[in-house]
């Protein structure tokens, strides 16, 4: 008897087929872009219009609304990639090495709107774009990470080489995160640094947090999106020469 | 042939192959020592300034020094099929492959022990923190080969894998660089360094029990 309910397992197994794979994300794609854009309006309209202003940082604060979110979805989308890069290199699935090298750019970009936005935000309320601060620093180091898994990736000829090469590298990355996480937080306040006024942590209101939650499920949907287009189109320059990619591009033409 | 024979015989190999092109050896300590020189050019010779960078500086050049040693810790091997023989032995390449950064380090790693207590001289690093200095060279230098030799391993196949490299292995090397410079800067305060060097305590035997499992992996797939 297996754990897992077999309905759930035969769904599994129906995924690694990238044909199958490729009709069901077809279908998924446009509820999800349904529910995208409903969450992403109301995360917005409650964020930026409902939601009260800030008594110490007035509407300056607003930009939470992309900044937490996106730090959010650069770890999570990490760990995404690491399993199914796991999940690749234990079963030989396609369908997981396609979905751990198409995160890794949208990985890298959430890292970098994280980054952008949180110096856009250290402006008016630190004074200054950077602080090295322990969590701005972890985060730079995210970066390099995901862009050595996509430089990795793009310089092996053989794409099935590259995708196990780049799972090795996300399992590797994943074990680290968190000693380079904790590193780094120790530096940092070993060091005491420049005695920047760092934000306590009031308790959010829950007129603020309802849109930020809004907002990190609508990112969650966005990966979703991003995530299935690049892995179509991963998949169909990966099996080029199968009969199920002519039999497509000759609906298509 | 039992598994620690073969263990000490790779070691052996590699000390010999070293032994017989001892210019390469010289290599990472002489660009470690010319790294450090470049400092107090680069940001002027105050002494203050100096002493205060120094754990730093010693830090950052011997991380760049192991870093740039480790192509030679798998190419040789690479190139003329020595690799794929191990691959092919009875024995699990993972010791193999560990055996080989052993003696790695024992070639690259041990020789900037060497030359370290003169450079804490050049920048002026106080005497009370070059006990400090060498223990967390001793602990740190080798998970530099250890952690590097996963980035090796995954890069050895590609023609122009240098740069690659360094942006693999870079990242990694960070909480390295934290705690061993930081011990270092506290020693020469004057202050109890005990965390700091038990901490890089348990990254290297954590580090010594789980790189060369990724390392081997990453070789059978540049291999094949």
């Amino acid at each position: 008897m297996s754990i897992v309910p077999a309905p759930l397992l035969r769904f599994y197994h129906r995924m690694a087929s990238p044909p199958h794979f490729y009709s069901f994300t077809d279908k998924l794609l446009p509820w999800f872009v349904v529910i995208f854009v409903l969450l992403v309006v109301a995360g917005l309209y409650g964020g930026l219009y409902l939601a009260p202003t800030d008594y110490q940082q007035g509407d300056s604060y607003r930009i939470i609304y992309i900044h937490v979110p996106a730090a959010w979805m650069s770890l999570f989308i990490y760990v995404v990639m690491a399993i199914s890069g796991a999940i690749g290199l234990i079963w030989r699935m396609k369908i997981a090495d396609v979905v751990a090298i198409s995160s890794a750019p949208i990985g890298a970009s959430f890292t970098l709107i994280a980054l952008v936005t949180g110096s856009l935000w250290g402006k008016p309320m630190w004074g200054t774009w950077w602080v090295w601060d322990a969590r701005l620093t972890s985060e730079l180091i995210l970066l390099f990470l995901y862009l050595g898994v996509i430089s990795l990736y793009g310089a092996i000829e053989d794409k099935r080489t590259a995708s196990r090469a780049v799972s090795i590298l996300a399992l590797v990355g994943v074990v680290n995160i968190p000693i380079i996480h904790y590193s780094v937080e120790w530096w940092n306040t070993l060091h005491q640094g420049p005695t920047v006024a760092k934000m306590g942590k009031p308790s959010m209101h829950i007129d603020m947090l309802i849109p930020l939650l809004l907002m990190a499920t609508a990112f969650k949907f966005y990966y979703a999106i991003a995530m299935m287009l690049a892995a179509k189109v991963e998949l169909l320059s990966r099996e080029q020469n199968s009969q199920w990619v002519k039999k497509i591009v000759e609906e298509k033409s | 042939m039992s598994l620690s024979t073969a263990f000490f015989a790779v070691i052996r190999r590699d000390l010999i192959l070293a032994f017989r092109r001892r210019a390469e050896i010289a290599n990472p300590v002489f660009f470690f020592i010319l790294v450090v020189t470049l400092f107090p050019l680069g940001v002027g010779a105050n002494p203050k300034l100096l002493q205060a960078i120094a754990p730093g500086i010693i830090w950052v050049s011997a991380l760049l020094a192991v870093m740039l040693s480790l192509d030679s810790l798998f190419r040789s091997d690479f190139d003329d099929g020595s690799l794929e023989q191990m691959l092919l032995s009875s024995h699990p390449l993972t010791v193999l492959v560990f055996a080989k950064i052993v003696a790695h380090w024992l070639v690259t790693g041990l020789p900037l022990l060497v030359v370290a207590p003169l450079l804490a001289i050049f920048l002026g690093l106080p005497e009370q923190a070059w006990g400090t200095l060498m223990l967390t060279l001793v602990l740190a230098t080798p998970v530099l080969s250890l952690i590097g030799s996963i980035g090796v391993s995954l890069t050895i196949g590609l023609r122009r894998g240098g740069m690659i490299l360094s942006l693999l292995v870079l990242p990694l090397y960070v909480p390295v660089l934290i705690f061993a410079s930081n011990a270092v800067d506290m020693a020469s305060n004057g202050l109890a360094v005990d965390p700091q060097i038990n901490i890089l305590i348990a990254v290297f035997f954590m580090s010594v029990v789980l790189a060369p499992l990724p390392a081997a992996a990453a070789i059978k797939m540049s291999i094949t």
